[in-house]
Formats: C-alpha cells, structure tokens, sequence
C-alpha cells in the first residue's frame, strides 16, 4: 500500500500479544500514513483495544516491532507513549473534574520553576492548544468537571496535542456524544488531519468512518484481515470481513410456525414511558422491538416485567388478566427477562455460574428451602454444554468469563426456569460474534420447540440482527410502539424513518 | 465446598495455626488444655455475634448497633433473672428480644430506604442509652444463688456456651451453602438489581438477615451475662469493631456477596488468640492493639490480592 518514498507514520509490524491461553493479537500489521485518517474497525473481542493498548505502551507486546515516523518506538507507559508523539482519547474521558481546563491539559507535564508551577507558561501552552477548537464554554480556567461532555473531550484532545503529539487514536469518541456535537468533532478532525496529524479512528459506525476516513483497516479475533480504501468499498464487504462469515450463515432459521396468542399488551404506559404500546404475541415467534436508545424501548420490557410501575394499560398472560406485578410473579406466570445491563443488574458477578443460572428457580432444586447443590451444579452443567459456555465448570465465578459467555448464562437463566416469554433486551451487546452466532441459535431453538414453542421480545439497536431473527418489528419511538409487522413487509429504512420520527409510528 | 471458598478459608486459618505455634513455642504453658480452653471460651461472645454479623455482610449490609444490643439484651437479660423468670423461658425471650432489635434496623433500613451504616450508627448510642436509662447506669448483678447460667460460660469442662457456638456455626454455614434463604442472602449481597430482576423478595431477605443478625446478638448476651454473672449496661464498648474485623478476616467482602462463617469463627478465634498469647507473655495491652489491628489490615490486603488474581 504504501509508496516507497512516504515514511508511515506509524509501522506496527507483527504485533503478538497472548495473555494466559488468549491469544489477543495474532500476528498484527498496521500502517498509518501521515496526514490520514485510518480507521479500525471489528466486532467488540476482535482485538482493537488490545492492539490499542501495545500503541499506548499500556501492554508491552510479546512480539513484533514498532516505528514511529521511522524510528523504532517501544513505549513502556501512556505518558511515555505521548511524550514520543501518540495521543490516545479514550471513550470514558480521563479529566480531573476538579482542576482547571488548563490544569487539566498540562496535567503530568506541568511547567515549573523549581518547585512551583510557572502558571504564565502553562497558561500559554493551554491556549496554544485550545485555539485549535472553537467552543464556547472552554475557558482556561473553567472547572473541567462542569463542563460538557464534549467539552471534556476537547480537553483530553488539548492535553495530547499540547505535548505535541502527531498520532491520535480516538476510540470511539461519538459514542457519548450529541448530534450537534458529533459534527463540531468531525470537522476539528478533518482540521488535524489537514495539519498533518495522523489519527487512527476507531468506531463501530460505517457512517463515521465513511465520512471521516481514507483507509480501513478490519481487525478479527486478534489478525489484520484486510486493509482498504474506504472510498472503493462496499458496506457489505466490510461486514463480511468482520464477522468472517456472510449474513445468512449468521442467522439460522428453522420452519417457524405462530401458534397461539401467549401474551397480550393493551395500551400500556409506564410513569414516563413508555406511553402506549399495544402488541399481540404468539407462540413459536420472535417479536424484535426497533429503536433509538431511549426511545421508551428498555422502559417496556421493564414495565412489562414488573420492574417500574405501570400507570395505565391491561396485560394478559395465557388468557389470565395479569396487569399489575412485581417480577417474582411474572417468572411464575412464565415470563422471564434479560437485562440490557448484564453487569449492573443481569448477573451477580462474584457469585458461580450454577448460581447466577438457577437463582430465580432455586425452589426447584429441592424441598423444604434446602437446595441440592449437586443438582445445582448437574442442572448448570447441562446448559454450559447446551449453550457451549466456555468456563472451568459450574462453580467458576460468573466474573472470570468472557462478555459473551456472560450472557449465555443469563440466557441459560431463563432457559433453566423454563419460562414460556423470554424478554431479551439488547442480548448480544458487547459479546463476540461467536457467542452471537451461539445466542441466535439458542433463540431459533426456543421458537421452533417441537412440543413448546416459546415467544421471545427481543430489543436490538442493530437492525440487520432484528431482521436476520425476528418474525415481526415493531418500532418504538418516543414511547409509542407501532404495530409489530412481518419482516417481508417492512425495510430496515422504514424502520429508521418511523425511529428517527420522520414518520409517526401511527402511519408505519 | 469447592476449591475456590477453601481457599479463601485456609488463610485465615493457616494465620490461626501460626499464631498459636508461635505462642506455644514462646511459653509451652500456651498448648495446656486450659489455656486452649479459654480461648475457645473467651470467642465465644464475638464469635456467636460474628455469626450474625457475617449473614449481614454477605448481604451487603452492616450492623454497629451489635455492642449496644448486647448491653441492651444482657440488662434485659439479667433483670429477668434477677425476677425469677424460668431460665429457657429466659433464654427465648432474651434472643427474641435480640432478634426484635435486629429487625428494628432492617426495617428501617428497608422500610426508609436508608444506608444500614447510618441506621446502626443511630441505633448503636439509641440501644445503648437505653440500657443506661433502664438500669440507671448501674449493673444488674445475679442473685448469688443463681447457679443455672454459671455452666454455659464457667466452671469446668468444655462450657455449654462453646457447643453452641459450634453448632451454630454448623447450622449457619450449612444455611448459607444449601438453603434457598442462605443462597438469596449471598444474591442480595452481591448484586441486589440481579435479586429484584430474579424475583427474590429483596426486603424480606434483608430484614430477616438483621433479624438473625439480633437474635444472635440476644444470644452472645446471654453468654456475655453468664460469664460476668451481670447485666452491665456499659459491656461491650466497640465490640461491633471486634466483630465486624472478626468477619473480614474470616474472608468476607463489606460490598457484600462474599463471606463466611467458619471464617468469622476462625478470624475470631485469631484474635482472642493473639490477645491470650499477648497477655501471657506480659506484652503492654496497648502493643496488643496495635498487632491486631495490624492482622486485621494485612487480612484485608491478602483478600485483595487474592481477588485481584480470581
């Protein structure tokens, strides 16, 4: 790729890196030039962050060599890193919310006069490095920790460029981020770009990186698949690079027949949203539910599941009237769910994973309120083989896995109690397409149960897997849920229009 | 018990054995049976508290109202006897007494809402004042022709007091491994958004475990009194540090989710061991707290570690 007489910016040539029996990077190649912007992209395990890490000198590589314009650069830590010449602008902002902007951009370098810092000098350079931005609320001596967040990031931004540094990495740095905002970084980027600073930028959003950048490099479990010009290159292409496989492979689907109504919501409303979600759901189908991030999408299921309060609205179950609830009662009436927040509420992490499987159907596993742990342990074998969760047995801590393993266990959670609605919300977040590919499996299964079919509410923000899954969508937008309608019928740019409020979710 | 919680338990307890050794090799008066006998004797108040204690940690919660429960409990104790009273009837009403106060924190903590921390840290000087102002500040002392109590803390043999202790821990570690109750206690502690999305009854889990937690209290009160012959409103001064340290160096995490009672039992009996072995060898009391304190510190570095690599 590159012309011979260019020196790259950067060189990372076979970059190896293995932690325990991981292999996190292969044997990884990555060539920036100067004054481009390169993107990164590959799905969340697919080695991005570490190969990132190695460039920050946060993890010493175990092979390969690095060049920095040239010259050979082997940081042994962030400051390191920057005082050679790479900035990294992390998704969670790394600012001192109790120092000044300007404290905050010298932070680590601060200019001193003996022992006192030479407020004059740092005060310039804070400025020198400012003027590359035009935003309103960046005063020098503004408080970093009430300032917006894009403002905060300009900050982290200010504090490599005021060290001179001529790699920035941006690791997905809209993802926190107004519309508004988005466009403002866009075009400081392109500025730097424009004064010779190399960036490597890393999202997850093709949009972006068709906007933003003149190559791509596609990472997959932990090897450079494919360096391309973005300008030549399909959208589906890099999809299929990524994901290592093409579409259809990804999502399995049986014979799929509806059969009874199971559940059905009349008019329900939340204390703020959702506001009016009407939907019928039947036996042996998959209902996805379309829609931006706080559209009122998590807020259903939660309300559904007993989880917030409902305020108005009728919920039937099995043709029992079953409104009103806490979720105790609705894993009796056969509904169970799984938490967008695996973390933070699906899972108990420093608890087992035969614990955090059978913690809803505990009374199941004995009488009297004694458990059998041997059965406990049988019963969490079983879905660690069915679901292929990779850990050391039951009894591992839920913690020690990996995202995608995670949630296999939350899955298997539901699966163990044997409900007969699954509400799954967002549940191939942040996991590995391997574990993805597991989870699709595992939904079509529970659909096409020969004697028992089950039904299953699924919330994506990634509309090719509601599509590859589901048998009908409905789209929620500000709190409205529009009819769910077969998958034949509908486009993905309907969907969008209805979700972004182009269209009202009465006219879908 | 799987490897893993074993683990975690042989490090208090190999701290135990080398304490002990130590000791013995120091003055070999320290391996006779009476000397062991009373340090088994001597944990026995923190060591029932402690079980208590440790259900209330797993679920990640705290109780430093326990000194004060106990003062509170052994005056009320005490005062029955002083009347008469049938002493198991005595024993019933003491613990339920105890496990009245428990669920007095528990519900409030639920009930309002409000950080369990703060709820005890009221609690705490409230049961406390109380038992001053029920006895005027002065101890309640036994009839000298009381002689039913006398067993349980004193006199020769293994007391009744150290069985129980045992049993109990017995029955509590068997609780907390194999029971639904005990299974909900360690979800709660360790991600209670993950009780609620289960469908555990998350209060009632809570204000059972305070409960318990005060009962056990009512109990080492009991203890407390047999062993004093009194109900002194002002006994167990800061013995909630005790048994919350007891608690942590048995292993047991205060965000919760983590614990267990043999290693409340072991970390107990560790420090009751250090203060009998400091006290024979004539070691200045005020040295005596500094080591403890000093174990107490390095049991909570080693858990860190130890988590670090888990």
């Amino acid at each position: 790729m590159s012309s011979p007489n260019i020196i790259p910016r950067l060189r990372m040539q076979g970059i190896r890196k293995v932690f325990g029996p991981t292999i996190a990077l292969g044997k990884v190649d990555l060539e920036v030039l100067p004054g481009e912007v390169h993107a990164l992209i590959g799905e969340n395990g697919a080695g991005k962050s570490t190969l990132m890490k190695v460039l920050s000198g946060a993890h010493a590589p175990d092979a390969g060599e690095m060049f920095l314009d040239g010259q050979v650069y082997l940081p042994k830590t962030p400051l390191e890193a920057r005082r050679l010449g790479v900035g990294m602008i992390y998704q969670e902002l790394s600012i001192v919310p109790h120092l000044t902007v300007e404290e905050n951009i010298v932070l680590g370098m601060e200019p001193t006069h003996g022992p006192l810092i030479d407020r004059k000098t740092m005060r310039a350079r804070a400025e020198e490095a400012l003027s590359h931005f035009q935003h309103v609320d960046l005063h020098p001596q503004a408080l970093a920790g009430g300032l917006s967040v894009s403002a905060q990031q300009l900050i982290e931004i200010g504090r490599s460029l005021a060290m001179g540094c001529r790699l920035l990495v941006f690791d997905e740095p809209t993802s926190s981020l107004a519309q508004k905002d988005i466009e403002q970084l866009f075009a400081l980027i392109d500025r730097l770009r424009d004064r010779g600073i190399s960036i490597i930028y890393i999202s997850h959003f093709l949009e972006e990186i068709k906007r933003l950048a003149s190559r791509l490099t596609i990472l997959r479990d932990g090897s450079a698949i494919a360096t391309r010009d973005v300008a030549t290159t399909e959208a589906n292409e890099i999809v299929s690079l990524m994901v290592g496989r093409s579409v259809e492979d990804l999502y399995p689907r049986s014979t799929r027949q509806a059969g009874e109504t199971i559940l059905s919501v009349k008019n329900l409303a939340g204390i703020a949203k959702p506001q009016d979600v009407s939907l019928e759901v039947r036996r042996g189908e998959v209902i996805g539910i379309a829609g931006l991030v706080g559209s009122g999408r998590s807020e259903f299921l939660r309300t559904l599941f007993g989880l917030d309060p409902v305020k108005s609205g009728e919920v039937t179950i099995q043709q029992q009237s079953a409104t009103n609830t806490t979720p105790a009662a609705r894993w009796q009436q056969g509904m169970g769910m799984l938490s967008e927040n695996r973390k933070e509420e699906g899972l108990a992490l420093n608890l087992s994973i035969a614990d955090n499987i059978t913690l809803s159907s505990l009374h199941r596993l004995g009488r009297a309120g004694v458990v059998s742990l041997r059965r406990m342990n049988e019963n969490a074998q079983h879905w660690i083989e069915k679901l292929g969760i990779k850990c050391q047995g039951p009894t591992q801590a839920i913690g020690a896995l990996s995202g995608g393993n995670q949630q296999k266990a939350a899955l298997a959670r539901l699966l163990e109690h044997d409900v007969e609605i699954l509400l799954l919300d967002e549940p191939t977040r942040g996991i590995d397409i391997a574990a993805k590919a597991r989870l699709y499996e595992a939904i079509d299964e529970i659909v096409t149960h020969p004697e028992n079919p089950r039904a299953v509410i699924v919330i994506s923000s990634y509309l090719p897997e509601l599509f590859g899954i589901c048998d009908r969508i409905a789209v929620m937008s500000r709190g409205i849920l529009t009819q769910a309608k077969p998958i034949a019928d509908i486009t993905p740019e309907d969907v969008m229009r209805v979700a972004t409020g182009k269209i009202e979710p009465a006219d879908f | 018990m799987n490897l893993r919680s074993l683990l975690s338990l042989l490090g208090p307890f190999l701290a135990l054995l080398v304490v002990y050794t130590i000791f013995g090799l120091l003055d070999a008066r320290f391996f006779s049976p009476v000397v062991t006998m009373n340090i088994l004797t001597q944990t026995v108040i923190v060591g029932t508290a402690a079980i208590g204690m440790t259900l209330i940690i797993i679920s990640g919660g705290i109780d430093l109202s326990v000194g004060s429960m106990i003062a509170l409990t052994g005056v009320f104790c005490a005062w029955l006897v002083s009347l008469g009273v049938d002493p198991t009837l005595i024993f019933l009403a003491t613990i339920a007494f105890g496990a009245f106060c428990g669920a007095c924190n528990g519900g409030l903590s639920v009930g309002l809402k409000l950080l369990p921390f703060i709820v005890t840290l009221g609690t705490m000087q409230v049961f406390r004042g109380l038992a001053k102002v029920t006895t005027n500040g002065t101890p309640i002392n036994l009839p000298t022709n009381v002689t039913a109590w006398k067993p349980w803390m004193q006199g020769s043999g293994v007391p009744y007091g150290v069985w129980l202790m045992l049993v109990l821990v017995i029955f509590f570690t068997w609780m907390l491994r194999s029971t639904r109750f005990g299974r909900h206690i360690y979800a709660v502690g360790s991600n209670e958004q993950t009780a609620v999305l289960c469908g555990l009854a998350v209060p009632r889990i809570k204000i059972l475990v305070y409960t318990i937690g005060g009962a056990m209290a009512g109990l080492a009160a009991i203890m407390n009194m047999a062993k004093s012959s009194q109900g002194d409103p002002t006994t167990a001064m800061g013995l909630e540090l005790d048994v919350i340290a007891a608690v942590v160096i048995g292993g047991a995490s205060l965000s919760g989710g983590v614990g267990s009672v043999v290693g409340a039992l072991v970390g107990a009996l560790l420090m009751t061991t250090i203060r009998s072995g400091c006290s024979m060898m004539q070691i200045p009391s005020a040295w005596t707290e500094v080591i403890t304190g000093a174990i107490i510190v390095v049991a909570v570095i080693i858990d860190r570690i130890r988590h670090r690599k888990g």
